[in-house]
């Protein structure tokens, strides 16, 4: 894994994409790995009981993407302070979620070197379905 | 937005900033694990003990977002804390909506550690404040829950910040 430094980072640039697109299987793992075992994102019947489309993306799931690019993104040096998203759209099974940063602020305080993210999950139109933002720090060069 | 029409009682505001009972959740090799696996991680950190300790850790890491499990016991509620809960009180709106989650770490010792399996964490859960907004989806209650992670050590491990909508 290459570590990215604070000196590599400018204000406004884009961070490496992460794209994912949930199987079915996955729900259900997800389901089980974080205890939400809520049927509209595993039983189709019960889904389209409550008048939704379909099964839907847990929204926390769509949060653990956006850490997931946030902690491959930083390396083995950075440290993860904050991140989160509002649960703002639905996204579905065998659909492309891509997870995106923008870096927004960078600074340094107290020997610690301080980058302050845009993060969101993306849909196949380009909407914003979990917009939020994140705390990193990164490692300096000198 | 109508002030008149308030749906924040009296009762709802002496709850703000009561914690409520404090909830155990366990962080175990199988669990990180577990919750790893089915956000597609990679890293070797949230999977295999000798990896982790490789890398500085005490033993397998947390993932992001995973705050433990908490302790299944028959007949009770197997939430856990602070996502959709505080909703006891009586509003006349039927639908809810988990609005969102952040989540905040505190990795820097001596006051903070970085989650790893073996920790036992004591979640305390709190409402810190309710808002009434008028959108979309018509007038609407948000109330804010934040949660806050101690692990066997006393260390504030993590916080997690919940909003709820009623509407």
């Amino acid at each position: 894994m290459t570590q990215v430094y604070f000196e590599d980072v400018a204000e406004g640039a884009e961070i490496a994409q992460l794209k994912k697109n949930c199987s079915t299987q996955q729900l259900v793992l997800w389901a089980a790995g974080s205890g939400d075992f809520y049927q509209i994102h595993y039983d189709k019947d019960f889904a389209k009981g409550t008048g939704l489309p379909g099964l839907i993306v847990h929204g926390a799931l769509k949060n653990a993407f956006l850490g997931q690019l946030l902690h491959d993104w930083i390396g083995e040096r950075g440290t993860l302070r904050k991140f989160g998203c509002a649960y703002r759209g639905m996204d579905y099974p065998a659909q492309d979620i891509l997870c995106r940063g923008v870096v927004k602020k960078k600074y340094s305080d107290g020997g610690k070197h301080f980058v302050e993210l845009d993060v969101w999950t993306e849909n196949p139109e380009g909407k914003k379905t979990s917009p939020g933002t994140a705390l990193v720090t990164l490692p300096s060069k000198s | 937005m109508t002030t008149a029409e308030s749906v924040i009682s009296d009762e709802m505001r002496a709850a703000i900033g009561v914690e409520h009972a404090a909830g155990v959740m366990e962080i175990e090799n199988t669990n990180c694990r577990m919750f790893a696996r089915s956000v597609g991680h990679t890293d070797a950190i949230f999977y295999d003990e000798a990896a982790a300790k490789a890398r500085g850790y005490r033993g397998i890491v947390a993932p992001p977002g995973f705050l433990g499990t908490p302790i299944f016991k028959p007949g009770s509620g197997a939430g856990a804390p602070g996502e959709t809960g505080g909703r006891g009180f009586a509003v006349p709106y039927k639908r809810i909506l988990n609005g969102g989650t952040d989540y905040e770490y505190f990795p820097d010792a001596p006051d903070g550690d970085v989650i790893c399996a073996g920790d036992t964490i004591t979640a305390r859960t709190k409402i810190a404040g309710f808002e009434e907004a008028s959108g979309s989806l018509g007038p609407m209650l948000i109330t804010r829950r934040e949660t806050t992670y101690t692990n066997q050590h006393g260390k504030v491990v993590a916080k997690m910040y919940g909003t709820l909508i009623q509407y």
